[in-house]
């Protein structure tokens, strides 16, 4: 099983821990700013990620 | 071999589910971001590569809605197709559909101003419920059990720059138990019931509120009305919730196109995320 992988945060630069499963179109969440980011590639080597969208009005059922 | 792709905005445990059950029983599967794609009306079939069928999950009412279009434009299969996308993402649409083909359902006015609005609680009274006409997980669904909160629901959406804020989606309060019925419709077949009842200190009785899900057993009644549900809006992967009145029963009141069933999928007993690849299977086969 592989182990999670840590991403530093964008904004505050605290670590975020990915979970090994995680895929590109998952959001994760700082645990110290609670800035979101939502991965958009993830290797065995690296992840990438970019601000996640902020909640619409029309999300969600 | 039949070939699936999930489109999505933002992946959630429903998205991950289809798309790992499929890989695992060996489907040419895609997962691709809605928000990549673009489209034209030059635009060709084979510039996109989806395969034979599209499962549309994208968590952005409008933005599936409005891309399915433009997949349907395309010549894919979309589940759910545009039309019933277009109802189901619609308070409004689905009240009067389901009117329209009498099946039980709360009683629901519309009024179209602030003054109408006025005017229609003058008629019927208190309470009720006010709902936004798109949108879910309970946002903006209010109860009105006086003037003063009428007042105030009235003021924030007078406020508000949405043009869908000025049309007011008004629904009798039903007496009911503190919980609803969500059930999975998967083509012609109920897979899943679940009772969802609200969370301590809350009236709504959304997952995304805090409910908490709990089996519920697919009776005749239940799946007559829920099926019935489900084709009146065009049928396909659907969400219907209903509420049991104390008195006429079992009410229809939302039906959802892009549903969630990571509450259901804990307490049922079929799996969902492979019945709905089944149906998506025998869809691109017909």
């Amino acid at each position: 099983m592989k182990a999670n992988m840590k991403k530093d945060c964008n904004d505050c630069g605290a670590e975020i821990n990915v979970a090994s499963d995680a895929m590109a179109g998952e959001i994760i969440t700082c645990p110290d700013c609670g800035a979101n980011f939502e991965i958009i590639e993830k290797s065995d080597l690296k992840i990438e990620v970019k601000p996640a969208e902020s909640i619409g009005e029309d999300w969600g059922q | 071999m039949v070939e699936f792709c999930i489109i999505y905005d933002k992946v959630r445990f429903e998205e991950k589910e289809l798309y790992d059950k499929a890989r695992r029983r060996g489907l040419n599967t895609h997962i691709i971001d809605a928000k990549s794609i673009s489209i034209g009306t030059n635009s060709k079939k084979n510039d996109l590569d989806l395969g034979d069928i599209v499962l549309q999950r994208s968590i952005s009412h409008y933005r599936g809605l409005y891309l399915t279009a433009c997949l349907e434009f395309l010549g894919f299969l979309v589940i759910n197709s545009f039309k019933v996308g277009e109802i189901c993402g619609n308070k409004l649409l689905t009240s009067i559909m389901l009117a329209k083909q009498n099946i039980p359902t709360p009683t629901t006015h519309f009024a179209f101003s602030s003054e109408s609005l006025s005017n229609l609680i003058n008629k019927t009274g208190f309470p009720l419920v006010v709902k936004p006409i798109v949108g879910s997980w309970g946002r903006g669904v209010f109860p009105l059990r006086d003037s003063e909160a009428a007042n105030m629901i009235v003021e924030l959406r007078e406020e508000d720059d949405n043009p869908l804020s000025r049309i007011y989606y008004i629904q009798e309060m039903v007496k009911r138990p503190p919980r609803d019925l969500r059930c999975i419709v998967v083509g012609d077949r109920v897979v899943a019931a679940v009772y969802r009842y609200s969370a301590d200190k809350e009236w709504r009785t959304n997952i995304a509120r805090g409910g908490r899900t709990e089996e519920a057993s697919i009776t005749k009644e239940l799946e007559d009305i829920t099926l019935k549900a489900a084709k009146v809006v065009g049928g396909g992967v659907l969400g219907v919730d209903l509420m049991e009145d104390d008195t006429r029963g079992l009410l229809v009141h939302e039906i959802n196109n892009t549903v969630e069933f990571r509450g259901a999928s804990k307490v049922a007993k079929t799996d969902i995320a492979n019945a709905i690849i089944d149906y998506s299977i025998e869809a691109a086969r017909k």
